[in-house]
């Protein structure tokens, strides 16, 4: 039986001593993570990137990946019933505790989790699971490195288990092209796609922003990472928006011994170069975000290098 | 009429959009169904009168009666049970819940237990029902706290729901069932990315939606052409200004201190009660 749960990276460390993996988290959605990956990428050496944010992808608009292998993601099952032998004794809808089959016995593919329960209690064998492609996950060539990357069908359940695969994938093009560093771009959140892109990882870096929600989200996703044992690292995007705000950040992190790795100011200019398709750090080296971005970066390598 | 709010893309303004739509229409219920991240609250400040647990049921083995022949093992699609000579291991944090191996023990040595993994909590502010769920740290399963959000719907009030970012499962549970979707994104090219592929998912679902612009003026017009080809109606567009930023970094809903918009928003639902007239 292959297990694909989110562990199992205690292996492949022994087999790989020296690579890192950092991944990229915010809680709240629409931070910055995937712009400032995507200049992480622009500045790192030897390393892999893995979009771990399957079923809203940015990056790839950033980072041009050229898709050298595509793999089909069979991610979850879907009851299906055979209405020849149904006689209609609704046992599988009174079963199912996804509320998936209607009164009409009718599988909705949106509820169905694909647990089989259905199958088990009809008593007429009428209904068997079929697996479904959940999405696809890819294995494309970028100037800054290997990207693994995925895309879950619209809908899908099991956003976890694609990204545990484009992990795996990650960690394999590493090991074979001997890369030091594996940088990931999580999705928002702390639910299950979150959970998988942050175990086992070396360092979380929490972008977050200066504003109420911002502190709240931020709070959540440092609590993910403690409870995960993760290392984090701290930092805050538009922070000139609210300084008061980022203070309140600062200290919090102070307090609470976390490394606020960089702050970045607020600039239209990052939307200029996202329009352009362009790192920021390469759209306008010369900016002050760019500059910040560069200093956020040295100090997370650096605090790399003190574990 | 259930109205749901929804991006695909995070921070476009989904949060933002259901509070003040809120606060505009008054005697409303607002269901914040992004229970991983829930921010409606911050903005506005209800005072909570229901806390509710949520709970999951996952198996618990009676290792007496369990004589390891491995059906449960083999039964669950998740790999949540695993099987040695002596003992049944049990990862909770693959277990859906399903039930599935309690019915397939032919010892009988499967019984279940609760679970809390989050909670819902309720509360009114001015004429705003609030009701928004948390998932607890660590938990990975969001969609169990999304149902327990949604069955707190009342059917004859306006109901208006945030739901989370993204296009998998927890948005799906959001929106689910609502007579209109409401997507807030922002004119640039990762906003009109996760715009389009949330559109695919309400067209799949048969949802009416239209268009809200956030941040307009920034990025470029692309979204504007998208939109059209689509037929998709832009409800509104609610320009980039510093002053509605820094209202919403410090947690203040902007039709508070900006009175004005309340009556733009009253006229987004006046647009949607026309387009979902039967």
């Amino acid at each position: 039986m292959e297990r694909e749960a989110p562990v199992g990276n205690g292996q492949n460390k022994e087999a790989h001593k020296t690579l890192k993996q950092l991944a990229i988290l915010s809680g709240k959605g629409g931070t910055g993570k995937t712009t400032i990956t995507a200049s992480f990428a622009a500045l790192a050496q030897n390393i892999v990137i893995a979009d771990c944010d399957v079923d809203a992808p940015d990056l790839h608009m950033l980072l041009h990946p050229q898709t050298i292998k595509t793999q089909e993601f069979r991610g979850s099952k879907l009851a299906v019933i055979d209405r020849s032998k149904c006689t209609e004794c609704a046992s599988c809808k009174n079963s199912c505790r996804f509320h998936a089959i209607n009164d009409h016995l009718q599988v909705d593919p949106f509820y169905c989790e694909g647990c089989g329960v259905c199958a088990v209690v009809c008593p007429e064998e009428a209904i068997s699971l079929h697996e479904r492609i959940s999405g696809y996950a890819f294995i494309s060539k970028t100037k800054y490195g290997t990207m693994s990357h995925a895309r879950l069908n619209p809908g899908e359940a099991n956003s976890g288990k694609l990204v545990t695969l484009v992990r795996h994938n990650s960690r394999q093009i590493a090991k074979e092209e001997n890369r030091d560093l594996i940088l990931i771009d999580g999705p928002p959140g702390i639910g299950c796609p979150v959970i998988a892109s942050v175990t086992g990882v070396d360092a979380g870096l929490v972008v977050t922003e200066p504003t109420m929600s911002g502190i709240h989200d931020l709070d959540r996703a440092l609590r993910l990472l403690n409870h995960f044992g993760t290392s984090p690292l701290v930092c805050v995007n538009s922070y000139d928006i609210n300084r008061k705000n980022t203070e309140k950040i600062v200290k919090y992190c102070k307090k609470n011994k976390i490394e606020v790795a960089g702050k970045i100011p607020f600039d239209s200019i990052v939307t200029k170069a996202m329009v352009a398709g362009k790192t920021i750090v390469e759209h306008s080296p010369e900016n002050t975000v760019s500059h910040n971005i560069k200093a956020t970066w040295e100090n997370v390598l650096s605090s790399f290098k003190k574990k | 009429m259930i109205i749901s709010i929804a991006s695909g893309k995070g921070g476009t303004g989904k949060t933002s959009v259901a509070v003040n739509m809120a606060l505009s229409l008054g005697k409303v219920q607002l269901l914040d169904c992004d229970v991983e991240e829930p921010n409606a609250h911050i903005l506005l400040h209800p005072k909570i009168s229901t806390t509710k647990p949520v709970h999951i049921s996952t198996p618990l083995v009676n290792e007496e009666k369990c004589d390891h022949c491995g059906k449960c093992a083999e039964f669950c699609e998740f790999n949540a049970l695993f099987v040695t000579s002596e003992k049944v291991l049990f990862f909770p944090e693959l277990c859906h819940g399903c039930g599935g191996c309690a019915i397939v023990c032919p010892k009988d040595a499967i019984g279940e237990r609760n679970v809390e993994i989050g909670v819902i909590k309720m509360g009114i502010v001015d004429e705003v029902e609030l009701v928004y769920g948390e998932l607890n740290v660590g938990e990975p399963m969001a969609v169990p706290v999304i149902k327990e959000v949604k069955k707190q719907v009342k059917k004859n009030k306006t109901v208006i729901i945030d739901s989370p970012p993204g296009t998998s499962c927890p948005v799906i549970e959001s929106v689910y069932g609502s007579d209109y979707c409401i997507l807030v994104s922002e004119p640039t090219p990762f906003g009109l990315h996760d715009l389009k592929i949330t559109v695919e998912v309400l067209e799949e679902i048969n949802i009416p939606f239209g268009v809200i612009i956030n941040r307009a003026g920034i990025g470029d017009r692309k979204i504007y052409d998208y939109c059209e080809e689509k037929g998709a109606p832009i409800l509104l567009e609610i320009p980039f200004q510093r002053e509605i930023a820094e209202l919403y970094s410090n947690g203040i809903p902007f039709v508070v201190e900006m009175p004005e918009w309340k009556e733009k928003l009253q006229l987004v639902m006046d647009k949607i009660k026309r387009r979902t007239k039967p």
